[in-house]
């Protein structure tokens, strides 16, 4: 360990504002892509679940024509 | 030579490809990325000029190296998709555009908080930080471009050739700290013979290095998977594919 104490690491020799807002805007977007692409995943499954159902639909429509 | 590759132009391979590596990049991803941002932070020394500012290089460096790096690859991708025809190309070449984008903001962003202390200013208009604004706006215009053709066979190959043609930025980033006088430092860490860096230092940042390589790796899995499922929805592979996830949640 190279702070003396806690306190002393979270000072980061008086750079703590722009140590920390870097790493945490770095890990911040990280995440942001890494949930969106989650999100986007289970809307896409349940896009798909629909679009199948529509096309069911149609179809069983024309049959009873 | 290239037989063992060809079944992935599939969709269908590829995603169970993405499927199998998908948690194995997620726990390279996090393990390399915990040891070394805590070494990083907490262990690696001071820097002897730079104090405890320096420790932004665990996040500055590798994030700058892979923006382009995931640039290149793209590009491949690209060239792949336009030689052998494979949509599955263009496909990872878009799954991969929005996490180099992100990697290139994050260089950027990192730079200014590293350069407001040392060099006084947060942004200057010299030829490593801007050309590397150059790399992020690629990264805009080939995810713009493939968003605005209704076609995506034609939107990847419209793509693609912006990608292509974006490769020229590459060597002008890294080559910039030696073609033109900058405030920004030279290589550090390319100059494997002799690195300008101590080894108690230098380990944190290839492990992170590893870390937000996994990282890029593990979304891009995950972006492809969802741009085959957009592709082929009207597939049966698909359809059941959704069908079972679906039971899975319930």
């Amino acid at each position: 360990m190279q702070f003396e104490s806690l306190a002393d690491f979270f000072a980061m020799g008086g750079y703590a504002f722009y140590v920390w807002i870097s790493f945490f805007v770095t890990f911040g977007s990280m995440s942001i892509i890494a949930i969106q692409s989650y999100v986007r995943q289970k809307t896409l499954l349940s896009t798909t679940l629909k679009e199948q159902e529509r096309r069911e639909r149609i179809k069983r429509a024309q049959q009873s024509v | 030579m290239w037989k063992w590759l060809h079944p992935y132009a599939k969709t269908e391979r590829a995603y169970q490809l993405c499927v199998t590596l998908q948690p194995w990049l997620w726990a390279g991803a996090g393990i390399a990325l915990f040891v070394g941002t805590l070494w990083g932070l907490a262990f690696a020394p001071q820097d002897y000029q730079q104090g405890d500012s320096f420790r932004i290089i665990y996040i500055h460096v590798p994030s700058a190296i892979l923006s382009m790096g995931t640039y290149v690859a793209m590009a491949v991708a690209a060239l792949v998709g336009m030689v052998w025809q494979w949509r599955t190309a263009y496909m990872s070449m878009i799954a991969m555009a929005p996490v180099g984008a992100v990697m290139t903001f994050i260089a950027l962003f990192t730079g200014a908080a590293w350069g407001k202390p040392m060099w006084g200013a947060w942004w200057v208009w010299d030829a490593r930080l801007t050309s590397e604004l150059i790399l992020l706006f690629l990264y805009f215009g080939v995810i713009a471009l493939y968003g605005a053709f209704e076609d995506k066979q034609q939107a990847g190959k419209a793509a693609g050739v912006m990608a292509l043609v974006g490769v020229v930025n590459i060597p002008i980033i890294h080559y910039s700290v030696e073609w033109w006088n900058t405030l920004h430092q030279g290589a550090t860490i390319s100059k494997f013979d002799n690195p300008s860096i101590a080894p108690e230092m230098l380990w944190p940042l290839l492990i992170n290095l590893l870390g937000f390589a996994f990282f890029i790796g593990a979304v891009t899995t995950v972006r492809l998977r969802n741009e085959i499922v957009l592709r082929e929805m009207h597939r049966p592979w698909v359809q059941a594919l959704a069908t079972q996830q679906a039971k899975g949640a319930q």
